[in-house]
């Protein structure tokens, strides 16, 4: 068979039902051999969504995604939800298009060096140039992506190679003798843990959002009771930890809450689980010399890289969390203290500044999104886009068993929509609303097109306050309000923008409509665009 | 502090772009880099001489282990290895002055690769600062031309940096 079917075969055989992606001559013979599969092909309408849909999809189903595009501009359009991915730790398996080999070096028309531009942002990458590699080429590309610290790994296939003829046969296992990605803890680390856990006064979890790459929220639940241990979360780990658990006690980072910021500025013990520990997070913190810190993380990078660890412990989320519950099994609460007047103190630290009156004509976003918690259904899936429209969204949403997703590494602006259709085509039942900002939505609402096309009934909140809010505070902060290039003056009308693609929506500008609002965007069927009315100036934190 | 870091990987295309790409993109200073093939034809080994505080070793040698491609990676204590360079150096030299350029370099176990009317070329393999002092003595009869290899190390003793341990 050609390359072109092989490549097909191997997406088969690696289960994917659904690819997200934009065609061009040097990837035409791989696309003439789609038509004759079962696989869904999404059209998106610019390359760079292709792969924000292919990292929504992948954060829900937890395995590799796929998404495809030509040689040069297309896969260069990729490039930056190939970093995104990257930052956020996502499996993907990014396909493009070459040209011929005989011409590669020649800059020929649409020649782009891929592999070499997409280096610092991939897991890994090949440039496929024996056909005769092909079914192993892809059996690694999705092992590497989808095992260890997941990532994106990108296969870039010449022309001519597509349509080369191999014999065919997908290997059912894959060795690499230089990746041995770690699995269980060591033994002796996770002794150490356990008795330390045991002797703290005051310990803390911080949840990462490697709980979600490994399916572990729950076990960290469980740990989390087990020791009455108190928890705080990343902006990636936001949800692995049920925002109305008595335990729970908000995010932690630069734009997070109180609570949190005292939780890791008085506990004596920080229990990481898979969080990285961004510049961004810990930026209103300062980190005592006495405190002991657990990191548990799947790459060892991680480890001592931002915070010197204690007991560093290098292994897969869920089997260490496992290891540390087996040896707490016999533990019961005459072993150690329970944490109440510690718990105490943290629930004190909650501040919350209720709910401001805002001007005639406007909705204020923090009442608007716990509005919205009303009338989600517990396993709605809320991906919020960057700027002042994501932390509004991540700091007032309640999560029970939902999802939230974000660009959190990378502050990638326009993912939202994207990664919001990729989210509804892996798991169509589940409520899946996009909360963007007036900015971030004009970066990404050709997608509207791609909803409308594939019937994904994604429900998109723009938070319209005609200003790149988050820039507009950073100037007036820090530059003396000497505002500038922030006005989104001569923006249109969104509603009339959804209602050109035909797709039901409503402008809120008072809380009376906002409820209305919400209730329609809940019950509609379809696609739906809901433009809220925001005050021009309001700051991050509400 | 300076690190000679033994970087196995895989002989491929690319590979070498890859390590490269990883020092400059995360800052970490390179000071030399040599490659080659090893006793087995698909690994090649690396020797990188690095700069860098014990925190930024630690990040070379973990965010190094991450690339796919790399097999092992082993930083070679100072007192427990043997390393070289081997240096191609070209001097002005008028034939009265032949006698005293050669007795510099037998001193410093060199040999005499090419010699012209006018010009002596001189090569030395040793330690990178044997050569440095190898060069200023030379420098006085004036440096026509130097080239360097990058320095390539191994572990004294019976212990081996190879794919098969």
């Amino acid at each position: 068979m050609t390359v072109a079917k092989a490549m097909t075969e191997c997406l088969k055989a690696e289960g994917i039902t659904d690819i997200f992606g934009y065609p061009g001559a040097a990837i035409c013979p791989f696309y003439d051999e789609l038509n004759n599969t079962d696989i869904n092909h999404i059209l998106v309408r610019h390359e760079v969504n292709a792969g924000h849909a292919a990292s929504g999809y992948a954060r829900l189903t937890g395995k590799p995604a796929v998404c495809v595009a030509t040689s040069g501009p297309g896969a260069l359009n990729l490039i930056t939800a190939i970093a995104t991915a990257y930052m956020d730790s996502v499996p993907m398996v990014i396909i493009t298009g070459q040209v011929n080999s005989d011409q590669i070096g020649r800059d020929v028309f649409q020649e782009a060096d891929i592999t070499g531009s997409a280096e610092p942002f991939v897991k890994h990458s090949y440039l496929l140039k024996r056909p005769e590699d092909t079914a192993e080429v892809f059996k690694k590309a999705f092992y590497i992506a989808g095992t260890g610290r997941r990532g994106p790994v990108l296969i870039d296939v010449p022309c001519d190679v597509q349509k080369a003829e191999i014999d065919f046969e997908y290997p059912e296992t894959v060795d690499i003798r230089s990746y041995r990605p770690s699995s269980k803890g060591n033994g002796h680390q996770i002794k150490r843990a356990v008795s330390t856990m045991l002797e703290a006064k005051k310990p803390l979890i911080v949840a990462g959002g490697g709980l979600f790459s490994g399916n572990a929220a729950e076990l960290m639940r469980k740990l989390s009771e087990k020791l009455d241990i108190p928890v705080i979360s990343t902006l990636m780990g936001l949800g692995a930890m049920p925002t109305n658990s008595e335990r729970y006690f908000g995010m932690l980072g630069m734009h997070g809450c109180e609570s949190a910021k005292c939780a890791v500025n008085n506990c004596d013990t920080l229990i990481l689980l898979g969080a990285r520990l961004s510049d961004r997070t810990t930026a209103p913190i300062l980190l005592k010399k006495e405190l002991t810190v657990i990191h548990i993380d799947i790459d060892p990078a991680e480890i001592g890289k931002s915070v010197a660890a204690n007991i560093p412990i290098v292994g897969d989320i869920s089997l260490v969390l496992g290891q540390l519950l087996e040896q707490l099994d016999g533990v019961s609460e005459s072993d150690f203290q329970k944490h109440d007047e510690w718990k105490k103190m943290l629930s004190d630290s909650r501040t919350d500044k209720g709910i401001k009156q805002v001007e005639k004509g406007f909705v204020n976003p923090k009442w608007f999104i716990r509005e919205l918690n009303n009338y989600l259904p517990e396993r709605s899936i809320v991906v919020a886009d960057v700027g002042e429209n994501q932390f509004w969204t991540a700091l007032n949403i309640e999560l029970k068993n939902g999802r939230f997703l974000t660009s959190g590494g990378m502050g990638t602006m326009g993912y939202s929509l994207p990664a919001a259709i990729g989210a509804k085509t892996a798991e169509p039942n589940a409520e899946v609303i996009a909360v963007c900002g007036d900015g971030s939505f004009q970066m990404e609402l050709c997608e509207l097109a791609t909803c409308v096309q594939h019937d994904i009934a994604v429900k998109v909140i723009v938070m319209r306050n005609r200003y790149l809010g988050m820039v507009r505070e950073f100037q007036t902060n820090h530059y003396g309000n000497r505002l500038c290039a922030v006005s989104l003056d001569g923006s249109p009308s969104y509603t009339k923008i959804a209602e050109a693609y035909g797709i039901e929506n409503m402008l809120v500008d008072s809380e009376e409509a906002a409820k209305e609002g919400i209730k329609r965007l809940t019950e509609a069927k379809k696609p739906f665009l809901l433009e809220v009315a925001v005050p021009e100036l309001l700051e991050t934190i509400l | 502090m300076k690190h000679t870091i033994s970087v196995l990987v895989e002989n491929h295309a690319g590979v070498l772009a890859r390590v490269a790409g990883l020092f400059a993109r995360r800052g970490f200073n390179i000071d030399s880099l040599a490659v080659g093939v090893t006793d087995d034809v698909n690994v090649s080994r690396i020797t990188i001489v690095a700069d860098g505080s014990d925190y930024t070793l630690e990040q070379i040698e973990k965010q190094l282990n991450k690339l796919i491609d790399v097999i092992k990676v082993k930083t070679l204590a100072p007192e427990n290895m043997v390393s070289r360079e081997l240096i191609l150096i070209k001097v002005s030299c008028s034939p009265k002055q032949r006698p005293e350029i050669i007795s510099i370099c037998e001193l410093a176990r060199g040999k005499i690769s090419d010699i012209s009317a006018n010009s002596i070329t001189i090569e030395i393999s040793d330690s990178a600062n044997a050569l440095n002092n190898f060069e200023e003595l030379l420098r006085p009869y004036g440096i026509k031309e130097i080239v360097r290899t990058g320095t390539i190390a191994i572990q004294k003793g019976e212990a081996a940096v190879s794919v098969r341990n």
